[in-house]
């Protein structure tokens, strides 16, 4: 547990020098979004007769889709070139296993990090949202920690990613990674609109994805719409995907950092 | 646990192998308290792996090892605690200020904030950096960088420090203030642990060292018994033409205790070089220059492997 907090600690530090920028830009991203896509656009889409789910305004179905997936944005990032940076350029990692840490502590400290990056970012958005007057539910609050284990949930895996030893090329890796998952997931995951709207055939897919289960999940616990056990198996399928992204993190990361 | 009536490092038939390739080849040696030890040897020799594997930083393939009375295999933590390393390229966080990289550094050792506090002032002071304390690590010379990294594994009062080619790359004027440093060390009773690929910085820096090629040791002792077990107290170094060289037809025998040709000269290992000098001269040899100088670790290793250290 300490050592998980030492690395934490560490991040903390280089975080102070950028805290203010990083810390308005979660509020700005938000406020933006909800301004163009929501008034903007959402003042067109309410006027059409197509219902979105229990009948809530555009506005209201975008933001807890956004919130999720600004989460996952978030996480990617933090996990993917900062952390390469660390195993190969820098090599600050090596520097830490010299110490009596071990690289289960690297690990579990990365991923409490982007934990606690992602709650403010959370955070900020629901304050947002609030202003918008988009929560329809008391249990918004815990929609905080539902987007968080989302962003979390993306975090595990691409931890394990960067610490391929094929990352010569990793950066392109990265891009490459961003252009074909994180994009795709981003624009067809349910955020902008209902995944009914798709053929069945993307409808299965997107239920097969990670985004999807987290934005419903964020959703649901916004506009308090959950009627059933469905939120289980959002929930599931996230806590699954953590769990198996943070072993595979761990054996990637002891390959590359132990050998 | 406590390692005074034993050695710090121990290994028997310690064994590294990459795939198929073996790159520490069944080592035994033994470090003692207070001491500072060496390997020498030229790269690839196994002296990193050999390192590597006593930090906890590499698993032990097969052998034995014990550092500081415990198993890395199963007490990593407990045994890097008691470690400082200097690992061979600088692995500084570059994120934070200098100052920063030592009180994070306690903070890793779980050493209380007001200890690592005076550490760090005291440490900063020792390699002359406390004027560069708050100052980023990107802009300090290769030197300072070195200096810092030494001063960062002293942080936890290390049982043991391990410095693996401690300084590779460094102007000579910052290899001085490196080796100066590691001897206020070695005053104070620290036990050294050191590889290293030049064969003044060995024979300046430790007690006794252990010479390594291809995985192996191929000889160990204090660096005045290997040269004396292993070399004649002096070599005439000649320079001579090709032609001159091609034609000598035996003209350098009996001379010498042992001739070595190499690529741009011929050494002849002998007790007294200024006498042997006269003989060559006596004998009409055309030189193009020649050199009498004491034997050093380098003749050594040249007389054990027949290859040179640095080529």
């Amino acid at each position: 547990m300490t050592g998980l907090l030492r690395v934490v600690q560490r991040n903390l530090i280089v975080y102070r020098r950028v805290w203010r920028g990083s810390l308005f830009s979660s509020f700005l991203q938000p406020t933006m979004y909800l301004l163009a896509m929501g008034l903007g656009i959402g003042a067109l889409v309410d006027r059409t007769a197509a219902a979105l789910p229990g009948d809530v305004a555009f506005l209201d179905f975008l933001a807890p889709g956004l919130l999720a997936a600004a989460c996952m944005q978030t996480a990617t990032f933090e996990s993917s070139w900062p952390v390469l940076g660390k195993i190969r350029w820098d090599r600050t990692y090596d520097a830490i296993l010299a110490t009596p840490l071990g690289v289960g502590d690297i690990v579990r400290g990365e991923l409490a990090w982007v934990a606690l990056r992602l709650t403010t970012v959370a955070g900020a958005f629901t304050i947002v949202m609030a202003l918008f007057d988009v929560p329809r539910s008391w249990t918004t609050l815990l929609a905080i920690p539902a987007a968080v284990l989302t962003g979390v949930a993306f975090s595990a895996p691409v931890l394990a990613f960067a610490a391929r030893r094929s990352v010569v090329s990793g950066s392109n890796s990265f891009n490459t990674m961003f252009r074909f998952v994180i994009t795709p997931l981003f624009l067809f995951s349910g955020v902008f609109f209902p995944i009914e709207r798709l053929p069945a055939l993307l409808q299965a897919a997107a239920w097969g994805t990670p985004l999807f289960h987290g934005v419903a999940l964020v959703r649901g616990l916004v506009l308090g719409s959950f009627e059933s056990w469905i939120w289980l198996v959002h929930l599931g399928y996230l806590l699954v995907m953590l769990a198996v992204g943070y072993v595979a993190a761990l054996w990637m990361f002891r390959r590359r950092l132990h050998a | 646990m406590e390692p005074t009536d034993g050695p710090l490092i121990r290994a028997r038939n310690l064994t590294k192998r990459f795939d198929a390739v073996a790159a520490v080849d069944g080592v035994d040696f033994d470090v003692w308290p207070g001491e500072a030890f060496g390997f020498l040897g030229p790269n690839g020799a196994g002296k990193t792996s050999t390192m590597r594997m006593i930090a906890c930083a590499s698993p032990v393939t097969a052998g034995e090892l014990t550092v500081i009375g415990m198993d890395p295999r199963t007490e990593a933590s407990a045994i890097k605690a008691r470690l400082g390393v200097v690992p061979q390229q600088d692995n500084l966080d570059v994120e934070i200020t200098v100052e920063e990289n030592l009180l994070m550094y306690a903070r890793y050792f779980d050493i209380p904030r007001n200890v690592a506090a005076r550490r760090t002032k005291e440490l900063l002071e020792f390699v002359q950096l406390g004027e560069r304390r708050r100052s980023e690590v990107e802009p300090l010379s290769g030197g300072m960088k070195r200096r810092l990294t030494i001063a960062r594994a002293l942080i936890n009062e290390p049982d043991v420090i391990l410095l693996d080619e401690p300084t590779t790359g460094l102007d000579p004027q910052a290899r001085h203030a490196i080796w100066d440093r590691l001897y206020r060390l070695k005053r104070r009773g620290a036990t050294l642990l050191l590889t290293t690929h030049y064969m003044d910085e060995a024979e300046q820096l430790c007690d006794r060292l252990v010479i390594m090629d291809k995985g192996r040791i191929v000889a160990e002792g204090s660096p005045r018994d290997l040269i004396a077990r292993y070399s004649t107290r002096e070599v005439l170094e000649l320079r001579l033409h090709d032609d001159v060289r091609a034609g000598l037809h035996g003209q350098l025998d009996g001379l010498a205790e042992r001739v070595q040709e190499l690529p741009d000269r011929v050494q002849l290992y002998v007790a007294d070089g200024e006498r042997t000098l006269e003989q060559v001269r006596a004998r009409g040899v055309p030189l193009v220059s020649a050199l009498v100088r004491r034997a050093t670790l380098e003749d050594v290793f040249l007389r054990l492997t027949g290859h040179t250290l640095v080529d």
